[in-house]
């Protein structure tokens, strides 16, 4: 039995803060740091806003596109690190705000910034087994940046939904496949008091984020016998713009096949929104016919490798609102404006 | 020696045992041979938690010999050497392992620079909150003052090591970079920027030093000439800040000692922990005169194909410089040399080689010459 992606909904806040603005606070160059980490403004959540209200919103956006019933939901997973609560799931009030009903499987996720593919894996396996029709995969969230830190930068707000069933429903992209690379890498945590996550630094790249997204995608590319030349677009978990563009090269993908998915240059990292915004915004453009290869990352640390096919049906999908509107739908905060938005100053 | 760079995956000991056999079978000896262990290394206490390395690298290698390790921050791998020499001359020991290693790179860069300041002194200076590059930031600005140059001369010694360096395998940072790069990169401490400064690396270089002929194929190498100054450790107390006292003395006793002067050396390493501190060895050194030192590197009279060959391996900026290792890579660099085996960057024909390493910001000098003609 085939599966496949049956709809798709995305949702960035429309606030933004400069890098400009961030360094200046901090008495930091940011022109050198712009151009180090490819990002010269993020997103930031409304005053009202959270990685409930965002789930939500690219929820209601995937369902909506296609007048799908909520009744059909028999999966629901959230993936984050800014779940509002360490005790009772968003998950559950994402379903209710939907009006998904009480016959669904659910739980909240986490694995960093990977938890929003991990969903996706979990809602895959749920349609094959039979057990669900369908089934919602979100990844979101609102990054904590810990003022004067260098993730303060890049730590972002925003989320995508993948609405997943089985072949009894007309699919825009098939899923052809998924694998995991995983490993105990402490490389980026935040213990259970914490406001703020630690990292360890340059520790970050090689033996975390680039060992993990070699790892996933080399493993998925063997397995079925693919080059990178097979897929016309791959999208990366993007930290920072650096990242994905470096990872991307060293694997012998081509800027090209890349660029539709780099949504960090625009809004920086939305961590479990991340490749799922990506995965987003290149479905938004997609040909039918096309094959798209996504490896997500998450710190702790793993990588998911899925890869799609898109179908005819995708031309339909194209109409409404895109990831690029959400981009482009934008108001410039202060620091101090900014500040309070996050919760640093209240 | 081991690459320099970041080892995450290779502990202390790691990286001492690898240098190690590589050392003793470049001079063709089995371990059994060592008669004494003397190991460099200056941050193992405060940053691992680790002291009592003389024992932990002699029982590692199934020995009981004499081990022990010696520290003058930076300058530990050149003193370490100086030990050795003594030991041999004194007639009590007949082939030394002299090993340097460091571990720093497991840390956050704030941790580790604050373990540095270890090197200075901690009532006078460290209380205060000066680092490393702030120090040596003080120095470049007098000798800015002083000398009339500026940043343009300092990144000329930082383009050339790199130009060196990417032509050494064994570098961390094996790269060209372009004067470009070097004058824009962020300040760390005015005017010191990113490229002036050597980086945290992890690392570990070896020495089989003997008093009998050596049992390998490779051209013997001496060292004719060892001194160890020191001065205060506070910059504050010394009489310049545009020169290095003890690297001065330890080079004047140590071309007594080796019968040369400044002119006989072919090629030489020097401590360059910022590329200010280049251009100061140069000149306490004698192969330029005072304030010229950086307007001669712009010229490119100090590339190995040139007139005075400095810091063939890349120096600390661009191979690297695990503190305690430094000292005894020098040695290995210049021996290398002398050998004729440094490859893509051999200076033509030496005879001479010199090192000097500087512990602090110039409280302490170990210099060796080394020949190899007999």
């Amino acid at each position: 039995m085939k599966i496949g992606i049956i709809s798709y909904g995305a949702y960035i806040p429309k606030y933004r803060v400069t890098t400009e603005e961030i360094a200046g606070v901090w008495g930091k160059n940011a022109e050198e740091i712009a151009r180090g980490l490819f990002v010269s403004e993020k997103s930031v959540p409304g005053l009202d806003e959270d990685t409930i209200t965002i789930a939500h919103e690219a929820s209601r956006q995937a369902l909506d596109r296609v007048a799908f019933n909520p009744r059909h939901v028999d999966a629901l997973f959230v993936g984050s690190e800014s779940h509002p609560y360490a005790v009772k799931p968003s998950s559950v009030t994402v379903a209710k705000a939907l009006g998904v009903g009480t016959d669904y499987y659910t739980a909240d996720l986490e694995f960093a910034c990977k938890a929003g593919s991990a969903g996706m894996q979990i809602v895959s396996s749920f349609v094959s087994s039979k057990k669900a029709r369908t089934g919602l995969a979100i990844g979101a969230d609102t990054a904590q940046g810990k003022p004067g830190d260098a993730l303060e930068y890049t730590a972002a707000a925003g989320g995508a939904a993948f609405l997943i069933g089985s072949d009894d429903y007309e699919h825009i992209a098939t899923i052809d496949d998924y694998v995991s690379y995983t490993s105990d890498t402490p490389d980026f945590w935040r213990s259970k008091h914490g406001k703020y996550p630690h990292h360890a630094e340059r520790f970050t790249g090689k033996p975390a984020y680039f060992k993990h997204i070699f790892g996933a995608t080399t493993y998925y590319l063997e397995k079925n016998n693919y080059s990178p030349s097979d897929f016309d677009s791959v999208i990366f978990h993007m930290p920072n713009g650096k990242f994905p563009r470096t990872v991307a090269r060293a694997l012998g993908f081509t800027e090209d096949q890349l660029s539709d998915s780099l949504v960090v240059d625009f809004i920086g990292n939305t961590y479990s929104g991340s490749s799922l915004l990506g995965l987003a915004r290149v479905l938004d453009s997609a040909k039918p016919g096309d094959r798209i290869l996504m490896t997500s990352y998450g710190s702790g640390s793993g990588s998911d490798t899925f890869s799609f096919t898109v179908t005819d049906a995708i031309e339909k999908m194209q109409t409404g609102v895109t990831v690029n509107d959400y981009i482009e739908d934008k108001i410039y905060l202060s620091y101090g404006e900014y500040a309070k938005h996050v919760g640093t100053v209240n | 020696m081991t690459k320099f760079g970041e080892h995450f995956e290779k502990s202390l000991l790691d990286l001492s045992l690898e240098a190690t056999f590589g050392a003793l079978t470049s001079a063709s000896l089995t371990k059994d041979t060592i008669d004494a262990i003397v190991v460099s290394n200056m941050l193992s206490d405060t940053l691992s938690g680790q002291g009592h390395l003389g024992a932990l690298i002699s029982g590692s290698l199934g020995l009981t010999v004499e081990a022990f390790r010696v520290e003058g921050a930076c300058a530990s791998g050149g003193i370490a050497v100086k030990k050795a020499v003594d030991m041999l001359k004194a007639g009590t020991h007949k082939n030394i392992l002299v090993l340097g290693v460091e571990k720093m790179c497991d840390h956050s860069s704030s941790e580790t620079t604050q373990a540095l300041t270890n090197a200075s002194d901690a009532e006078k200076e460290a209380f205060y909150g000066i680092t490393f590059p702030g120090l040596y930031a003080m120095m470049a600005r007098r000798y800015f003052y002083e000398y009339q140059i500026g940043q343009a001369e300092l990144a000329a010694v930082s383009v050339k090591n790199h130009y060196h360096g990417a032509r050494n395998k064994k570098a961390h940072f094996p790269k060209e970079i372009s004067e470009k790069v070097a004058m824009t990169s962020s300040k760390i401490a005015d005017p010191l920027r990113l490229f002036d400064c050597s980086p945290i690396s992890d690392g570990a270089a070896a020495l089989v030093l003997s008093s009998h002929e050596p049992q390998s194929q490779r051209k013997p190498v001496r060292i004719v000439g060892s001194s160890i100054a020191t001065d205060s450790v506070s910059l504050q107390e010394r009489k310049s800040l545009t020169s290095i006292k003890a690297a001065e003395l330890a080079g004047k006793r140590a071309y007594i000692e080796a019968g040369i002067s400044s002119n006989d050396v072919d090629v030489a390493e020097v401590h360059d922990c910022f590329t200010i501190a280049e251009i100061l060895a140069l000149e306490d050194l004698g192969f330029f005169k005072r304030g010229t030192a950086g307007y001669a590197t712009m010229q490119k009279k100090t590339y190995y194909d040139q007139e005075m060959p400095i810091n063939t391996s890349g120096g600390l900026k661009s191979c690297g410089h695990p503190v305690g290792a430094t000292g005894v890579k020098q040695v290995v660099e210049i021996t290398e040399q002398l050998q004729g085996t440094a490859e893509g960057r051999q200076v033509d024909n030496p005879q001479y080689g010199l090192t000097h390493n500087v512990g602090g910001s110039g409280a302490t000098c170990a210099v060796h010459i080394l020949t190899n003609t007999l």
